[in-house]
């Protein structure tokens, strides 16, 4: 067994325990290197993920799978690592002297994503799960003295354990059945009988508590409201496209549609949490819990691509997770450099910011239009696929349901534009984010006109990516 | 003679007590405890299997250890979040959590 191939991840675990290390030894003066080094180091294993895509290799006897489409999650995590990261230089002022303690434990939450899109077994894609869901426990209540963050916290650690319990019964159901916990082997094994619907339902509740479609979501708006907008963006996006991976591996690989037709209850799911996200998101005052519902909504739009299960659709959910990262952490980036000026991430707090920040404004309306799926930006092509995909699969009726809800949602997006734009406020100092912050904006913004005009090498990398499912 | 559908039917109803006491219960100690209920339920439900069905295997075993350990991480995190919380509100009671309205 080559030990190179698993470079990335033993990479990104030294770097957790290095800023871990470097937080305690440094002195004071000097704890401003350790976001550095954590910025650097993720680049450097950035640039080696992207350069290793297409090596294909299984390791210890198939439990871990090095190839195109787990090396294509890996650089999409590693890319909004390093974004929230940089947008949030401002906000961690908040945290006093448990700076460096974020770096690693965000750093161990990506190396949590990173196996789970990897993993090829299910006690593997367990260990991944809870490396990441327990580093954002900790991350979400990280604000001590909040009583909001610590309330989300906990409730986001009651509730993570209760979806980790199903899922895991799930797959103790599943293990009984097929006799293997290799995913590419389950399908070898297993014959249609109740204990088999029964595991398969559980684990579609336990996913679907991850990826927060309703009626498993209950969690999502509080937890994202309360923890600290930086982790909530690395939550809103990271975790969900963790869960997306790791999904579609068990689903697409394990479980196959032959095995139990388990499209009809997803499909429907999907239609609900479309239906609810968008109209709940009309009602919100706060952009972080707006913004919560509608990455509720979303996964209501990335599922349709699984629902699909073809090419197109399949192609869909890896297109839209990417353009989802720059276009929700641009949003979020927004959120983070307001709530640190103005305390608050009401929709008020926005009011006049087309003056105070015309450049921050113009980020906020191309993110929130790229999520409503407005042409010519990157929301739209992920949406054309994923919409093609199901209608090629025979779904009308959901791509129906999806087309008028982004329709619907583009109320509520432009409703925050509205108040950045003609909304009144007596404070109208600049803001000036720092310099990191800006670049990540700017990587943003330029991201999601690039992905929407000139789509060609995503849809290119994406292709060679689902190649494992044809 | 006791076969696996016993030990699965035993497991389920653990993992359904312990369900109900997240639901009911509303000291938040209490509720981690049934967190704990749930995932033992399927430590039982593996290591059954592999006395059962898929034998010979340790799989199984070595399954409910993981989630053995990873439940213990997890009510480290826990019971450290819910201290600091009961510094800041002096109580554990589910009930005066709600800030934030589901």
């Amino acid at each position: 067994m080559d030990i190179t191939l698993l470079s990335s991840e033993i990479f990104i675990a030294i770097l957790g325990l290095l800023t871990l290390v470097l937080g305690l030894a440094l002195p004071k003066k000097a704890k401003d290197l350790v976001g550095i080094i954590a910025v650097w180091g993720l680049i450097f294993i950035l640039i080696e993920a992207i350069f290793s895509f297409g090596i294909e290799a299984s390791l210890f006897n198939g439990v871990y799978m090095i190839d195109s489409y787990g090396s294509f999650f890996k650089i999409l995590f590693i890319i909004s690592a390093i974004l929230v990261i940089m947008s949030a230089a401002d906000y961690l002022v908040r945290f006093e002297n448990r700076k460096t303690e974020f770096y690693s434990f965000m750093i161990f939450a990506l190396l949590g994503m990173v196996i789970m899109a990897a993993a090829n077994e299910l006690i593997t894609l367990y260990i991944g799960l809870e490396l990441m869901a327990v580093s954002f426990y900790i991350l979400t209540a990280y604000l001590l003295n909040d009583e909001l963050s610590a309330e989300a916290g906990l409730k986001y650690l009651i509730l993570g354990a209760v979806s980790s319990a199903i899922l895991l019964f799930g797959i103790s159901l599943v293990y009984a059945i097929s006799g293997t916990t290799v995913i590419s082997e389950i399908i070898l094994n297993i014959s249609l009988q109740p204990l088999l619907v029964a595991g398969i339902i559980l684990l579609i509740a336990g996913f679907a508590f991850k990826i927060s479609l309703i009626p498993f979501h209950m969690w999502a708006p509080d937890i994202y409201q309360g923890a600290p907008t930086p982790v909530t963006a690395f939550l809103a996006v990271a975790s969900k496209a963790a869960a997306f991976a790791a999904m579609l591996r068990v689903f697409v690989i394990g479980l196959p549609i032959a095995s139990f037709d388990w499209n009809f209850i997803l499909a429907i799911l999907a239609a609900i949490t479309m239906i609810v996200g968008n109209l709940v998101a009309l009602k919100q005052t706060n952009v972080k819990r707006m913004l919560a519902y509608s990455s509720i909504a979303q996964a209501g739009y990335i599922l349709v691509g699984l629902i699909a299960f073809n090419v197109y659709g399949l192609k869909g959910v890896l297109f839209y997770s990417m353009l989802y990262v720059f276009s929700n952490i641009g949003a979020f980036a927004v959120a983070t450099s307001v709530e640190v000026v103005a305390g608050s991430t009401d929709i008020k707090a926005f009011n006049s910011l087309g003056k105070r920040s015309p450049f921050m404004a113009a980020i906020m309306t191309v993110c929130l239009l790229s999520l409503a799926g407005i042409p010519p930006l990157a929301g739209f092509v992920g949406k054309f696929y994923l919409f093609a995909g199901v209608i090629q699969a025979g779904y009308l009726w959901l791509a129906f349901i999806g087309l008028i809800m982004s329709m619907i949602s583009v109320y509520y997006y432009l409703n925050v534009a509205k108040a950045m734009y003609i909304g009144e406020s007596q404070d109208v100092t600049p803001i000036i984010p720092s310099f990191s912050a800006q670049l990540a904006l700017w990587t943003c913004l330029a991201a999601t006109i690039l992905i929407g005009v000139y789509p060609a090498p995503l849809t290119n990398l994406v292709q060679s990516a689902v190649t494992l499912f044809l | 003679m006791i076969s696996f559908e016993h030990y699965l039917l035993l497991s389920t109803i653990i993992f359904g007590i312990g369900l109900y006491g997240i639901l009911a219960k509303k000291n938040a100690v209490a509720v981690l405890m049934s967190v704990e209920l749930m995932l033992n339920a399927v430590n039982i439900n593996f290591i059954a299997i592999n006395k059962f069905i898929v034998q010979g295997e340790i799989t199984g075993q070595l399954f409910a250890i993981f989630v053995i350990v990873v439940a213990a991480a997890e009510v480290a995190v826990g019971l450290a979040l819910i201290l600091s919380i009961f510094r800041q509100k002096k109580s554990v009671d589910l009930n005066d959590f709600d800030l934030l309205k589901w």
